[in-house]
């Protein structure tokens, strides 16, 4: 799995591409908190439209993510998320944690 | 209800296997012509049980992961993965959302979203001897594909 970055001001935005389970997610996990610890930004969106496959492995990487922002009192946001994985995170109660966007709320905004 | 093929794979606990377990799952249950939502709450659950193996059973070390697919006459597939590991003294507490002892990588949500996913989920257990998943899903009919 890779991760592309994009930094705008003071919004960084990370591009996770590909299968995202156990296998993956130590590395994800570590270029999120790389990427973030060298932005030092005031909000992270992840766009989750890249993500082709995701277990239960993505919850905690979700949840590490939210923490290393809470650190530096930012907030971390979640946008074109697949409904599967939606559900996933949903029923781990992310939701409750972090803001969380679905590819049809996204396209709703737009249209 | 018959059976009407099968297939069965043994591969190394190892986590790269993940992905190639699920693919393989799904390359055979292609037969039953699921639809792309079918077949990702299927390879979804079968990387829940396919990682539980890898992180839970063998922790310090390397063990056999068994996957079994069964397909039936109604359309509907069993799927079993069992492994020789170390076993779960409580199942029913196992199951329990939110229940883990995998620490922070973990959050204890594997059996809940295998349960939800699929139609069916058995889970039998010996501490010290192992562990077998045994999952059941119907996949729909669609008219006019057969
Ligand atoms: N094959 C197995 N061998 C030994 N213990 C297992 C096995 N599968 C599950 N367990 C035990 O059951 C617990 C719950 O499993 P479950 O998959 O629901 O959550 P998890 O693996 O801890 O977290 P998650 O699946 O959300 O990453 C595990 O923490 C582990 O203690
Ligand atoms: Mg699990």
């Amino acid at each position: 799995m890779k991760t592309q970055t994009e930094l705008s001001g003071s919004r960084l935005t990370l591009f996770p591409q590909g299968e995202l389970d156990h296998h993956a997610a130590a590395s994800v996990v570590g270029e999120i908190e790389r990427s973030i610890d060298s932005a030092l930004p005031r909000e992270c969106v992840i766009d989750m439209s890249g993500v082709t496959f995701m277990d239960s492995s993505g919850i905690a990487v979700v949840l590490k993510a939210h923490r290393r922002m809470s650190e530096l009192s930012g907030k971390l946001r979640l946008v074109r998320v697949p409904e599967r994985c939606r559900r996933i995170l949903a029923a781990a109660g992310v939701e409750r944690l972090v803001e969380i966007e679905t590819r049809e709320t996204v396209h709703n905004e737009r249209t | 209800m018959k059976e009407r093929n099968s297939v069965k794979f043994e591969f190394l606990s190892r986590s790269a296997n993940e992905g190639f377990a699920r693919a393989a799952v799904a390359v055979f249950i292609a037969q039953l012509d699921p639809t792309l939502e079918e077949l990702g709450d299927v390879k979804t659950a079968v990387s829940e049980a396919v990682t539980n193996c890898v992180v839970h059973a063998y922790p310090e070390t390397l063990g056999k992961i068994a996957v079994r697919v069964r397909l039936f006459d109604d359309n509907s597939a069993e799927i079993t993965v069992r492994d020789w590991g170390v076993g779960i003294a409580d199942v029913e507490e196992a199951r329990a959302p939110m229940y883990t002892t995998g620490g922070d990588d973990r959050s204890g949500m594997g059996f809940t979203i295998m349960e939800s996913f699929m139609d069916k989920l058995r889970v039998k257990s010996t501490a010290g001897r192992g562990t077998t998943v045994t999952m059941r899903r119907r996949i729909s009919v669609r008219a006019g594909v057969r």
